[in-house]
């Protein structure tokens, strides 16, 4: 299927970063139907008596409200506060849970686990995952033989059948599209990709690499701990790391359940003003500012620097999230990016103004909608 | 509401209660046992024989206390002073008095040494008094006062000590004292002796590093007075803290053991007994040891993940074993006479001797060759046992609490063992006991509800010491939970009847705020 023979290693598996032609990945993503192979993500199973209270101790989201058949979005902290990473968390039946994570836990799971009646066992490799992401993948899904996705809200999980063998389906993804991941035994997982494969003739499916993962994300405005900034624990540094509040994820932090980790220094932390925050970007023009020192105007103080930045197709710009620093609580009025860039092996320098916002860069309507629209 | 409970009356919770109590906080303290004390108070032998309590030898507590608490008044009163009696199997034991040792085959060299190694090792010990005296420095954020601490230890050993001695101290600080030993004397028995003092109590042999700390530690308390006996009666320091904490208002119960802080939204705001009954306080603090006030009290789901692993990796397995013998006579030892006995006599005579004897600890074994610390109270306190009779107090180190095979079937079989090797240099011991208490760390840690039993509630190693004593998080008397404090030995500056993290607790209370809303 690779033509590029273009890979990346993910958690030990040799994931692509493009699989044949990163145009038509991303339009599939964006315009069609893309599928991704999801298994390298780190699965974590918890269950056990005290599964709730221990991961409402462990997560900085106040998780009362999560039922069986719906998932939501966790980041964990350290004692200190700082983000450690962040993940998905899935009720599949009573004090059964499946915790899903970029990078390894399994250290800082256990450790938290101590006076909980709780087992945490790594699934990673036990439960095939891929991802069906794209305006099509509804229609597309459907078609595969998988029926009863019409009523499957956004965050929402059922267990469904594909050609005979169970699936289970979630309403959740990486890509701020509308889109779908499901689980399965490894040893259903060629079926369910020959099942969405047999249909590529009605619709345009594709696989997808890594490269157009990070483009959506970031058009999506998802942060991704470890690449946007330090995950804390493995920070050597001090104040390398950063805290929900400085990524832009307060929404996830509720002070005032009962006791989770950080929750004393993030209490502290909210108690004074920002001190800097990792922030949106659209940046003016349409030169490359991946590597771009911020500055609070042109020749300005310098306040911050782009952690990742792509040109995004659909919305014609360049789009960044970049680490700034605040000033007494606040985002500097103007900012500027000071990037280099070639021309044929020559470097120049340039500037560009940014204009941060706080709202994902690109979220369609149709991501949503339920059921979705048919094609 | 009560404004502070303290978990605990061992001798650092009375003291805590003492100083608290005479600042004009309500204090009401908490014991599971039925007498106050902990592993200070005395204890009964069948009807007739009395002990002075685990600990037997001891250091005054210092003037300052003396004078803060009035124990004086309330009848305190150091115990006897003793020597202390290294023994040789060939009888030709070693005698060592403050600043002097003696033996009729002690070279000069060796005798003049001891007394030049002890005045420096006493003006190191001075020196470090700002540390012991206050709470240890915390490194991140300092506040003005701990910069004071660090300033005044830092002009003690750079002004205070001249810079040779200075330079000898850096040496030698963080090293062990067999080095340091064998650097300075040529006699087995001296050397034993004085290794002994830095790893009594503590899982070390004399080659581990951190053992000249550890024997400065002990040393420390030599500036309050020599070393003395508890004497097991009226004027022992539990009574004069119990009265002296009554009198300035503190309650002391009895037969209430917590089993239970209560948190709520990060602040304690009481405890819970045994027997359900729920106390309320505006402040909660622990006198239990770190590991059992915060995985047993507390409970980790109440505390930040990485600070509650932290407390289990807490090196603490006690390694002292406390045998308790009652005795139809007085025993005779080859080569002493009766006058000297009421000394503290050591089985300790040379440091392989020791580091061998740590060695099968190390394994889960109990020692082929016991080291021992022995006193006979009776001999300075008659009312201890009857007519005529004595009790025999005897600390055994390196008396592991997790043995090989377990302690059940192997107690009474070590506890022979340890009375048959005393009687190669007492020939008659064995035939005067009539009976004995043998507490493993095993029995310790279940009579006092000290996890593993240890004795200064965690080891006194360098990486658990100062701002790292008992962990980093809790190293100056407060903890994560608000409203919740430790003062028992687990802390700054460790264990020995010192009093001092019970003081250095109640005066971090007092500088947060005390009960204050």
């Amino acid at each position: 299927m690779s033509t590029t023979e273009d890979w990346a290693t993910w958690n030990t598996y040799k994931v692509p970063r493009v699989v044949d032609k990163l145009p038509t990945e991303y339009f599939a993503v964006r315009s069609g139907c893309s599928v991704m192979d999801l298994t390298p993500m780190e699965k974590y199973r918890v269950t056990g008596r005290d599964a709730f209270t221990y991961l409402d101790r462990l997560v900085t989201r106040d998780i009362s409200k999560l039922e069986p058949g719906r998932v939501t979005y966790v980041v964990w902290c350290n004692d200190d506060g700082k983000v450690i990473d962040d993940g998905t968390l899935f009720q599949l039946s009573e004090n059964d849970y499946r915790l899903c994570s970029q990078h390894h836990q399994l250290d800082w799971l256990l450790i938290s686990a101590a006076g909980f009646d709780v087992t945490v066992e790594v699934e990673t490799h036990d439960v095939a995952a891929l991802a069906v992401q794209g305006p099509t993948s509804y229609s597309v899904l459907t078609a595969a033989g998988i029926d009863g996705l019409d009523d499957l809200k956004p965050f929402g999980i059922k267990n469904l059948e594909c050609r005979g063998f169970p699936v289970m389906v979630s309403r959740t993804g990486y890509t701020g599209d509308l889109g779908y991941e499901l689980w399965t035994d490894p040893s259903n997982a060629l079926q369910l990709w020959d099942a969405i494969f047999a249909v590529q003739g009605q619709y345009d499916i594709h696989a997808m690499g890594l490269d157009v993962l990070e483009m959506v994300r970031i058009e999506a405005g998802f942060i991704m701990p470890g690449f946007d900034f330090n995950c804390a624990e493995s920070t050597v540094r001090n104040g390398y790391d950063r805290s929900p509040y400085e990524v832009g994820l307060g929404w996830v932090v509720s002070l005032d359940k009962g006791h989770f980790t950080g929750q004393r220094a993030l209490a502290e932390e909210k108690s004074r003003p920002p001190r800097r925050l990792l922030t949106k970007l659209v940046v003016e023009g349409n030169k490359p500012v991946g590597e771009a020192f911020i500055y609070a105007g042109k020749n300005g103080k310098l306040v911050g620097e782009i952690k990742c930045a792509i040109w995004s197709p659909i919305l014609k710009a360049n789009l960044a999230l970049a680490d700034i620093d605040c000033n007494n609580g606040h985002l500097p009025e103007k900012l500027w990016a000071r990037f280099d860039y070639q021309r044929e092996l020559k470097w120049r320098t340039d500037w560009a103004e940014c204009h941060a916002q706080t709202k994902p860069f690109y979220s369609p309507e149709h991501k949503s909608a339920t059921p979705p629209a048919r094609f | 509401m009560t404004d502070a409970i303290i978990i605990g009356a061992g001798h650092n919770g009375l003291v805590c209660a003492a100083y608290l109590a005479r600042a004009g906080m309500d204090v009401l303290v908490l014991e599971s046992g039925e007498t106050a004390g902990g592993m200070s108070a005395p204890r009964t032998l069948g009807n007739d024989y009395n002990f002075p309590g685990l600990a037997h030898v001891t250091y005054p507590v210092s003037s300052a206390m003396r004078r803060d608490l009035k124990l004086d008044y309330y009848g305190y009163k150091p115990g006897p002073a003793i020597d202390t009696i290294a023994l040789d199997a060939a009888g030709e034991h070693l005698t060592i008095g403050p600043g002097t040792a003696t033996a009729a085959n002690l070279s000069e060299s060796d005798a003049k040494a001891y007394t030049a190694f002890r005045d420096q090792y006493l003006a190191f010990a001075k020196a470090l008094r700002p540390l012991f005296d206050n709470k240890p420095p915390r490194l991140k954020d300092m506040p003005l006062g701990d910069l004071t601490t660090l300033a005044k230890l830092g002009w003690n050993i750079r002004m205070g000590m001249g810079r040779e001695t200075m330079y000898e101290f850096l040496r030698v600080a963080a090293i062990n004292i067999y080095d340091v030993l064998n650097d300075t004397f040529d006699d087995d028995r001296l050397k034993g002796a004085i290794a002994l003092d830095a790893v009594m109590g503590s899982a070390m042999g004399p080659r581990t590093p951190g053992t000249v700390l550890t024997w400065l530690q002990r040393l420390y308390g030599e500036l309050n007075g020599p070393l003395s006996l508890q004497s097991g009666g009226r004027s022992q320091l539990v009574n004069a803290l119990t009265q002296s904490a009554e009198d300035a208002g503190a309650t002391i119960r009895f037969d209430a053991h917590v089993d239970k802080i209560l948190v709520d939204k990060g602040k304690a705001f009481g405890v819970n007994l045994s027997t359900g009954e729920m106390v309320k306080a505006r402040l909660v603090i622990s006198n239990a040891d770190p590991r059992s006030t915060f995985t047993k009290l507390v409970g980790a789901p109440m505390l930040d993940a990485m600070f509650a692993h932290r407390v289990t990796q807490i090196r603490g397995s006690g390694v002292v074993g406390k045998l308790h013998l009652a005795l139809s006579g007085l025993p005779e030892f080859t080569g002493l006479a009766e006058t000297q006995l009421g000394n503290r006599l050591l089985v300790s005579p040379s440091m392989k001797y020791i580091e061998r004897a740590f060695n099968h600890s190390k394994y889960g074994e109990c020692s082929e060759k016991p080291v021992l610390e022995i006193t006979i109270p009776s001999l300075h306190n008659s009312g201890l046992a009857p007519d005529g009779h004595h009790v025999m107090s005897i600390n055994v180190a390196f008396v592991p609490y997790a043995l090989e095979g377990g302690w059940n079937t192997q107690k009474q079989t070590f506890a022979y063992k340890v009375i048959s090797q005393l009687g190669q240099y007492s020939p008659n011991l064995t035939s005067l006991v009539v009976d004995h208490e043998f507490l493993t760390p095993r029995d310790i840690e279940e009579q006092f509800h000290a996890i593993q039993g240890h004795w200064h509630h965690g080891e006194l190693s360098i990486h658990q010491s100062f701002m790292m004593r008992p962990l980093h998080g809790a190293a100056q008397y407060d903890t994560p939970i608000e409203r919740l404090f430790l003062c028992g030995a687990g802390c700054h500056p460790g264990g020995g009847l010192t009093g001092l993290p019970g003081r250095n607790a109640a005066r971090r209370v007092l500088e947060m705020g005390g009960a204050k809303k």
